[in-house]
């Protein structure tokens, strides 16, 4: 009889990782061509427009670039929080509060003040916004055990009411003719872009710098050292005297700051005023999952899993408008690909051979 | 007067059956010891299948079958990858819920915004729909709702008073012991996945094809996780589930009921989403042993050999 | 009809990442047999059973009953084909009723009802065999040899013949074990075969027809018990006639260290199971904690370090109160701790060796400032404890999960006891470790002792209690049941105060 013999994985290197990586998302690549030719569109024409649209045309890398912003911002803040095994899904939601704080800040303080310190001013009030956020859902799972992913999730869904309220109602612009959008923002709040492209690079050096500063806090701090023992045995956590409410309240105010700061870019960057949270976010706030996990929840690697999930986004778009294809496509691409990467881990820490046996 | 409230109470058993069959689907899921994240993918799926076969054949009874295969067969993404792969749930349910999502939205891309000719009408049941009062409220509603009800009653016997349901029970509990009984854990993992997925998938055609009768991406609307939220508000009791199921259904039907008094519908939306927190909290406030949540929830089982 | 007259297990051979678990065994049992299999820990007593119950598959050999060779590739088959077992750890669901763990077990269960249908069927069956349990109690409610009950009425309401009891007495007072053997002999004269796992000469003694010694996973010896006596066991076992060489030297203990007075616990459940304790700890003593497990031992050693909160009474250490502090501070006053379940509480698993030396000591000064982390500090610190605590490991920057029971405790004893804590909290310490880890932990404890420490050691084993400790105190449901000197000869009644029956 032939049979799986499935064994544990002593030792993993770090190249056997990283082709499991990659055959993991060539595997799911082949899948998504088979969602892609149920739903009856040609798969080879897909991939084909989707690289052109991202990596393969200078325009594409531009708007891979540019997408890639909000991607490593948020993607590194959730490598963060699931590091401590805190599943933080909230980052829609924390990135639309920093969006609005900052908005605020700009909206009402910008005409007086000159862009040194508006603009640092709202990335700070947007890293409060998403900061609080996120200290919410903490605060509920240690004090009240309520279960974080659904907490953060209800806190999307608040949020994005909350700013579709905002610019309906109290904060509709008097210069939008009736469109239910803030007024822009003030010249001095408006951040400056590499000409011919949308690259807002005030936000990318930032979202570079803390990518930096999270690697370095993660695994080289006392800090890191707490979070990382939660993450891995929160019995052992306990035992260590490890303070759970503390660490974790950190750990999810860094994790919704950096979504905010990514809101923040996104309205100063791109849109120069608040609209509807789907044009705001576009689901950064998902597919940073995706980004995080990709990048094997160490911040530094999130620059790199949140230019290729970029490029997808920037190539996804491409073939929406080409293949008459939903918005919903780059959640087929997320889905997908984080199934295979759940695969990919299991071979990586299994070894499973097929075996003759002789009962 | 009368004629609101008995109108208002028919609405919340309407509003509420989508979340009944979506929570009676998740407390089977999770007694086996698996957390379904996905129930809000599988949802959607469940409401693009059932709307396109009811659109092409012109029969909702066979939409509601589809819809239902549909949920069991994507729900086998999950099972796979938690007990298969023994995964973290919590991030393979992420994964099924994008993937139905996304799934979803593709396929129904060509059928926005054209609305059924016909649906899942509602079945009024002969003789007790005259009782004054009780007859229109219970007994003037679709077949989802009286389908919700006996399902509810049949998961609770199963679990409680069969065979089956102990072996269900326990694989949550002490998946160790109980595969030390005889019993295949993983098999009975599968199955409560996949019949709970079929749930899932009945939920949203109960959305897309008795609800409302179009397809629009995200007509789900975060009913699928406000389920994950209620299997713990009905700690994982298919009776409890009713009560929770129409006490959400009366605040989607409250949003709509104040909006005339001029607040927000905005802030009105916000309703379920704050509920849920509330229900949550409130629920941590009391002691956590006396919740009864499978001890084993969430937590992957390696059988066998060391 | 018996489906077991005999059963024969032959040439079972049975690898663990290439490393031989079992190796060419072969034994016999025929019915109204008890037949003992002996070994030390990690002999590979346990994984044989496994596979004689179908949880393990054999790499060679087979499995022959009334010399037939059969197929057992799960617990199902091994079931059907007359076999039970009761593991060392109960397989129990503890939330649920012993009815319904029956009912789990039981092969003809009917499909619904389940639990109204069998309830008269097996009322009547327990009092065949005189078992005394509340059938509709959840299990946790149960005491140990209650649920060790519903766990044998479980295997033989489901018709086994062959009986496998995995170190059956580990959790028994004196007056259960007592009880078990008189079942077990009756089992045995209504034809049962019995195969009876354990490390402890006397019960083999006592019980068994013949025995059958493991060392390493192989057979080193076979005989019927009134041929031998334990002198010859005990060294078929070990494989060399002294069994430890420890010496302990007699030292006075001097100033007092730590005084627990009218300590107060309840448990998670909220049920008070530590009930006015009180003792003191003094330099250069071992101070032992004897009881079987489940006796408010473990609530008291977390209430002593700051794992739990204590609902009354004070605990002092070199006058200072400590009660209700963090773990944190109280291991900073100078108490540290070897937890119970060494992988479960001891160690982050996916974590390096390195990081996993320094846990609870991350924010000492010598290794973190206020931001960061000293790794090469801490590295070094690391490679200085593997070497002096005789910690195998292939290096320090491997995840720790991959060391073997012994190593990684004699990991967690040495980051403990490296800095010289003047009380050290010692949970089941050698639990579950082969000879030579055991010896080489109980010998370091002996060393502290030695070196002004004070040790709180609670222990389920007797033989190690006596070795180690110069006082002794025997804990009963939450109270001690009496504090008494190592060379006091009313330690003879051990067995009658761990079950509460005599009070001293």
């Amino acid at each position: 009889m032939l049979r799986l013999k499935v064994s544990d994985r002593q030792e993993i290197t770090t190249l056997h990782s990283f082709l499991t990586l990659v055959f993991s998302i060539v595997t799911g690549m082949l899948a998504i061509s088979l969602i892609f030719l149920i739903s009856g569109a040609n798969p080879l024409y897909a991939f084909a427009k989707i690289f052109t649209g991202s990596f393969g045309s200078i325009y594409g890398i531009k708007e891979t670039i540019t997408k890639a912003i909000p991607l490593i911002l948020i993607g590194a803040g959730l490598a963060v929080a699931y590091k401590a095994k805190f599943w933080n899904i909230g980052a829609e939601g924390q990135l639309l509060l920093g969006a609005i704080f900052g908005t605020w800040v700009g909206l009402n303080l910008g005409e007086s003040l000159p862009f040194y310190i508006i603009v640092p001013l709202m990335f700070l009030a947007g890293f409060i916004g998403g900061g609080l956020l996120g200290a919410i859902p903490a605060i509920l799972k240690i004090r009240y055990s309520v279960n974080e992913v659904i907490s953060t999730l209800m806190l999307n869904y608040i949020c994005a009411e909350f700013l579709t309220f905002l610019i309906v109602g109290p904060w509709k612009g008097k210069t939008k003719f009736g469109f239910p959008y803030t007024d822009d923002l003030p010249e001095s709040a408006i951040l400056g872009v590499i000409s011919g492209t949308r690259i807002h690079y005030f936000t990318l050096i930032l979202g570079i710098l803390s990518v930096l500063f999270l690697g370095f806090l993660l695994f080289k701090t006392r800090f890191g050292y707490e979070v990382r023992v939660i993450g891995e045995n929160p019995n052992a956590a306990k035992y260590a005297g490890i303070s759970f409410f503390r660490t974790l309240l950190i750990v999810m105010i860094i994790s919704g700051g950096m979504a905010g700061l990514a809101g923040v870019g996104e309205v100063a960057g791109i849109h120069h005023y608040l609209s509807y949270p789907a044009s705001i976010s576009s689901g950064y706030g998902f597919t940073a999952i995706i980004v995080a996990w990709l990048a094997k929840l160490n911040p530094i690697y999130v620059i790199i899993s949140g230019l290729f999930f970029a490029g997808i986004l920037v190539g996804g778009d491409a073939i929406q408008i080409s293949l008459n294809l939903p918005a919903a496509t780059v959640f087929v691409f997320n889905g997908t690909l984080l199934v295979f990467l759940i695969m990919g881990d299991y071979f990586l820490k299994h070894r499973v051979k097929l075996q003759w046996s002789r009962t | 007067m009368e004629e609101i409230i008995v109108s208002v109470l028919q609405r919340t058993l309407v509003a509420g059956t989508p979340l009944l069959l979506g929570t009676i689907g998740e407390v089977l899921c999770e007694r086996s010891g698996i957390l379904n994240l996905g129930v809000e993918g599988v949802m959607s799926m469940g409401a693009v299948t059932a709307f396109i076969v009811t659109f092409a054949t012109g029969s909702p009874w066979l939409g509601l079958a589809v819809a239902i295969l549909a949920g069991m067969l994507i729900s086998i993404v999950h099972a796979f990858a938690s007990v298969t792969l023994q995964s973290n749930q919590v991030v393979s349910g992420l994964a099924l819920t994008m993937l139905g999502l996304g799934i979803s939205g593709l396929l129904g891309k060509p059928y926005i915004g054209t609305p059924l000719s016909v649906k899942m009408n509602t079945l009024p049941i002969p003789g007790l729909v005259d009782i004054p009062y009780i007859g229109r409220i219970f007994f003037d509603q679709s077949p989802f709702f009286y389908m919700a009800m006996v399902l509810a009653f049949i998961a609770w016997f199963i679990l409680v008073h069969t065979s089956l349901g102990i072996k269900i029970r326990s694989t949550g509990e002490n998946p160790r012991a109980t595969e030390t009984q005889g019993v295949n854990v993983s098999l009975v993992k599968y199955l409560c996945v996949i019949i709970g997925g079929g749930f899932s998938g009945m939920a949203g055609a109960n959305l897309s094809i008795s609800y409302s009768k179009s397809w629009i991406e995200g007509m789900t609307a975060g009913r699928g996780w406000i389920v994950v939220a209620l299997t713990i508000f009905a700690l994982w009791n298919p009776t409890r589930a009713v009560i929770g199921a129409f006490l959400f259904g009366g605040i989607f039907v409250l949003q709509y009921l104040i909006q005339p008094f001029g607040i927000s519908p905005n802030l009105l939306a916000m309703l379920p989403y704050l509920a849920t927190l509330v229900v949550l909290v409130a629920i941590g406030m009391r002691d956590s042993n006396k919740l009864n949540a499978p001890a084993m929830l969430g937590e992957p089982y390696k059988r066998g050999e060391r | 009809m018996r489906k077991i007259e005999q059963l024969e297990m032959a040439g079972i051979t049975k690898l663990f990442h290439g490393v031989p678990a079992n190796k060419d065994i072969n034994l016999s049992i025929r019915s109204g047999e008890i037949l003992g299999l002996l070994g030390e820990n990690g002999a590979g007593k346990t994984t044989l059973m496994n596979i004689l119950y179908g949880l393990y598959q054999p790499d060679a050999g087979q499995v022959l009953i009334n010399g037939k060779p059969v197929r057992i590739s799960s617990p199902q088959e091994s079931k059907m084909h007359g076999i039970g077992m009761v593991h060392q750890h109960f397989m129990l669901i503890e939330s649920h009723s012993a009815m319904e763990n029956i009912c789990l077990g039981y092969d003809a269960a009917p499909l619904v009802f389940p639990k109204a249908k069998l309830k008269r069927q097996i009322i009547e069956f327990s009092r065949k065999f005189n078992f005394d349990v509340d059938l509709d109690k959840p299990i946790w409610q149960l005491s140990a040899g209650e649920q060790q009950r519903v766990e044998i009425i479980k295997a033989l309401f489901n018709g086994a013949d062959l009986l496998i009891l995995d170190e059956p007495t580990s959790v028994l007072t004196p007056q259960e074990i007592k009880e078990l053997f008189v079942i077990l002999n009756k089992m045995k004269d209504e034809g049962h075969l019995i195969i009876l796992i354990s490390h402890k000469l006397d019960e083999i003694m006592e019980l068994c027809d013949r025995v059958t010694v493991l060392q390493k996973g192989a057979i080193v010896g076979d005989a019927e018990t009134k041929d031998v006596d334990k002198k010859i066991l005990a060294r078929m076992m070990i494989g060399r006639d002294v069994i430890f060489n420890i010496e302990r030297e007699e030292i006075p203990s001097s100033d007092r260290v730590l005084s627990v007075d009218k300590v107060v616990v309840t448990s998670d459940k909220g049920i008070p199971v530590v009930s006015n304790i009180s003792f003191d700890l003094y330099r250069n003593e071992i101070f032992g904690i004897a009881g079987v497990s489940g006796n408010g031992q473990k609530e008291l050693v977390e209430a002593i370090t700051g794992l739990r909160k204590i609902e009354s009474g004070s605990i002092v250490l070199d006058d200072q109160e400590i009660s209700n502090l963090s773990p944190r501070a109280i291991y900073d006053k100078g108490i540290s701790h070897v937890p119970e379940e060494r992988i479960k509480f001891g160690i982050a698993p996916g974590l390096f060796l390195y990081e996993n030396a320094i846990l609870k000591q991350h924010h000492l000064k010598k290794f973190a400032s206020r931001l960061s982390l000293a790794y090469n500090t801490v590295k070094d610190h690391t490679r200085g404890l593997i070497e002096s605590f005789q910690v195998h490991a292939p290096g320090i920057s491997i995840p720790t999960k991959n060391l073997s029971g012994g190593n990684i405790q004699k990991l967690i004893l040495g980051r403990e006891i490296d800095d010289n804590p003047p009380v050290l909290v010692a949970s089941h310490p050698t639990y579950g470790l082969d000879v030579g880890a055991t010896e080489y932990l109980r010998k370091q404890l002996l060393k502290r002792r030695k070196e002004g420490g004070a040790v709180l050691l609670v222990s389920e084993d007797l033989e190690e209690i006596f070795e180690l400790c110069d006082r002794v105190a025997v804990i009963f449901k939450g109270e001690f049941m009496g504090v008494l000197k190592a060379d006091d000869p009313k330690l003879c009644d051990i067995g009658l105060m761990m079950a509460g029956s005599l009070r001293i």
